[in-house]
């Protein structure tokens, strides 16, 4: 077999196992459990969640933040490693641009599961007004999704072309559809000119609208009057943790697949090294706008800031609070310093513990401070002075994640996750090679 | 062939026109009769009427010359809820100092608004600056902002702020996404988390009632935002908003701003000097969402704060029914 051929082999997407299998089978039931539960919360109301009139949002809303942050990867390691020309990008692309689709829409849809109302969803466009974040919400999700998509999509064509011809024989099915998906790519001059002219654009374009994006996702706390949010440290400082969490969810998934789809040779320790090094990166200008969030404010925190950062370093929510900025962040930090934090398999644990931390992180940017407005909370019940999420809450959010999964799964069970072409360019081996070599 | 047609022609053309010269004939001469006679009625009245001008004098006027004012009568439909009353701006003063937290004003608001759920749109709060400083009850309204953080946020203009002051609710518009209510510094909107069952609980027949925002909570609906309205629909009849006459202490005056007037029912009291001669304040001012609500001092209290304590209430403040 000459290299060629080989790589195509060795690249194009893998038939499920009986693992894979099973995984999407537990992402279907978990989904469905959500779906049901969502269901009964429609008919209910959302009674049926532990949100009150004081913790007004819950883990809807962080879950939503988490989702918004995490699509931000397709943001920064495509275009940004790409317009910094970082080679050692290719192998990864692909997969975060996967993983920023499906968070980005899964983001679309979360935030609609907190709505009330969701019968009254078209008056967000008949009744719009300007001035309200979420209308600036609804304008940038739609754009970062098709954003996305074109992102995911530009690229992708001369891979079609090469799986459609690929298929010919062993599944004509599969084969026509790649060749519908593939316009017709022949990969001439021309198509390559357009091509790279559309994915620069696409990739210059898609890091304003990222970082839009998760300023909106702040501004959405920012501008309201209640301590903890009315920050104005708060755009970069969702930045850098989208930052983080979109990394981390790259390094996770990444390991995974190259795990499943035996992609050690294409996938090496120095692409690990480098992500390492890429999320130390990151975590470390999270670790400095979350000074500039707790440490710094501290100093000459008003009496209604001094209670609630009170109750984030020594209060009820300080076990999680220092679980998420040490553990989740502080020690991942300083692992990844090291070249053996920086190996595959520590890498992915790190991820792992990186991805959690940032979920609940969300969950302490939230709640915390609608706990504690201005006035004191009375004349209500005594459970409205907590919040947990209820039983509902938890298998809508799971269910939402495992759909994230499942789109994410999906996707690397269809899609080359490397990118075939790109591979074969810089291996400097082509089709037509196979004369010679051979 | 040709000739008979042109005949045919005049023909019709000369009958056309006498016809037509008969007609305005008869138009004329009707018209001419009918304003004779109207004419006549004019004449027939010599009759004097007594009327009094604007300034207090009766004068005596021909009854012929007076002439009805056109009235615009459909003055109701071009009435705009989301503009409000015309010329009026609704404001509230509340006296600390009066305040015993009888909570009267709270069960009045709670039965006007037909409040089923488990947080008063109106509530006393226990306040005190610093351990030094006396305690004091504060009685909490919406304060209808002028610069209502709640308006800003809200992304489908179902929330509104109304010429006259108000800040209202559209509940048939809301989409339930409690962004106002994060954004209230109040803490005084309130979420229909689940289904209101007025019907249920008040035993109300809401069937054929059109909600409006400007009665809020008849009927409450399900994932919608609630909060006090300054009751518009008493002020519409005249009255005032239930805790103002609810309260037994008179510790709420309501009235208009441009008149300058506020009343707590008992008595009548000028808005600007009230404010002046009481030192009156508005409940964190340092925000800049200007309310509508003023507050008076507690100072020279006839009663002890600890009165209050028996009905205080840190977990409850909306009745349930037995």
């Amino acid at each position: 077999m000459n290299a060629y051929n080989k790589l195509v082999k060795d690249l194009a997407p893998k038939k499920f196992n009986k693992w894979s299998i099973l995984w999407v089978l537990l992402l279907v039931a978990v989904i469905i459990a959500g779906i049901i539960a969502y269901i009964d919360q429609l008919i209910k109301g959302q009674v049926v969640t532990n949100m009150r009139d004081y913790a007004l949002w819950g883990i809807y809303i962080s879950n939503f933040v988490f989702f918004v942050a995490t699509s931000f990867v397709g943001s920064v390691t495509v275009a940004i490693l790409r317009l910094t020309n970082n080679e050692w990008r290719t192998p990864m692309v692909r997969i975060a641009e996967i993983i920023s689709v499906a968070s980005i829409i899964m983001a679309g849809i979360t935030i609609m599961i907190d709505m009330a109302r969701p019968d009254r969803l078209l008056n967000l466009f008949i009744h719009a007004r300007l001035q309200s974040p979420i209308t600036w919400d609804v304008i940038i999700i739609p754009t970062y999704i098709v954003i996305s998509l074109l992102l995911l999509y530009f690229p992708l064509l001369p891979d079609f072309a090469i799986l459609k011809k690929y298929y010919t024989k062993t599944s004509p099915k599969l084969s026509k559809w790649y060749g519908k998906l593939a316009l017709n790519w022949t990969g001439s001059k021309v198509q390559k000119t357009i091509q790279t002219k559309s994915i620069k654009i696409i990739a210059l374009m898609i890091i304003p609208v990222g970082l839009l994006l998760q300023t909106i996702d702040a501004w959405l706390f920012s501008t309201t009057y209640r301590i903890g949010w009315d920050s104005n440290n708060f755009a970069p400082y969702f930045i850098s943790g989208a930052f983080v969490a979109g990394v981390g969810a790259l390094v996770t998934v990444i390991y995974i697949v190259r795990k499943v789809n035996k992609l050690e040779k294409y996938i090496t320790d120095f692409h690990f090294d480098r992500l390492g090094k890429f999320l130390a990166l990151a975590c470390l200008t999270y670790l400095f706008f979350n000074i500039n969030e707790y440490l710094i404010p501290a100093f000459t925190a008003k009496k209604g800031e001094a209670v609630h950062l009170e109750t984030l370093f020594t209060g009820i929510y300080a076990t999680l609070f220092w679980i998420v900025t040490i553990g989740g962040l502080v020690l991942p930090t300083i692992a990844l310093l090291f070249k053996k934090g920086r190996k595959p398999l520590p890498l992915f644990i790190i991820g792992v513990i990186v991805v959690v931390g940032s979920w609940w992180k969300r969950y302490i940017i939230v709640t915390p401070t609608l706990l504690h407005p201005f006035l004191p909370i009375d004349g209500v019940p005594e459970s409205w002075h907590h919040y947990f999420p209820s039983l509902h809450e938890w298998i809508i959010t799971f269910s939402t994640l495992a759909m994230a999964f499942l789109i994410i799964t999906l996707l690397v069970r269809y899609l080359p996750v490397i990118p075939i072409q790109r591979t074969a360019d810089e291996q400097k081996i082509s089709e037509s090679e196979k004369k010679t070599e051979s | 062939m040709e000739d008979n047609n042109k005949s045919s022609r005049r023909k019709f053309l000369d009958k056309g026109l006498k016809l037509g010269l008969i007609t305005a004939i008869g138009g004329i001469g009707l018209s001419k009769i009918s304003s004779k006679l109207n004419a006549k009625s004019h004449n027939n009245s010599s009759e004097k009427m007594e009327l009094m001008t604007s300034d207090g004098t009766l004068i005596q006027v021909d009854s012929s010359e007076v002439v009805e004012i056109d009235h615009s009568k459909n003055k109701d439909e071009k009435y705009n809820v989301r503009e409000g009353m015309p010329n009026r701006k609704f404001v509230m003063v509340v006296d600390l100092a009066k305040c015993k937290n009888a909570l009267k004003c709270q069960s009045a608001c709670n039965k006007g608004h037909y409040i089923t759920g488990e947080n008063a749109w109106m509530k006393v709060y226990e306040m005190q600056e610093s351990k030094e400083t006396a305690p004091y009850w504060m009685p909490m309204t919406c304060q209808h902002c002028d610069q209502p953080a709640c308006v800003t946020v809200c992304p489908v203009d179902a929330t509104f702020k109304r010429r006259d002051g108000l800040v209202l609710i559209d509940n048939e518009r809301c989409i339930g996404c409690r962004f106002c209510m994060a954004a209230c510094p109040y803490s005084t909107r309130v979420f229909n988390w689940g289904e209101p069952g007025q019907e249920i609980t008040l035993n109300m027949n809401m069937e054929g009632h059109t909600p409006s925002p400007e009665h809020a909570g008849m009927p409450s609906i399900k994932g919608t935002v609630d909060k006090c309205d300054f009751c518009p629909h008493m002020i519409d009849k005249n009255k005032l908003p239930h805790c103002v006459t609810a309260c037994p202490n008179g510790v709420f005056y309501f009235g208009d701003k441009y008149e300058d007037t506020v009343t707590n029912g008992e008595e009548t009291l000028r808005f600007k000097k009230l404010l002046k001669d009481k030192a009156g304040y508005r409940f964190m001012e340092g925000l800049g969402t200007e309310p509508s609500v003023y507050y008076l001092p507690p100072v020279d209290r006839l009663v002890d704060f600890e009165d209050g304590l028996d009905k205080y209430n840190k977990y409850q403040s909306v009745a349930k029914p037995e």
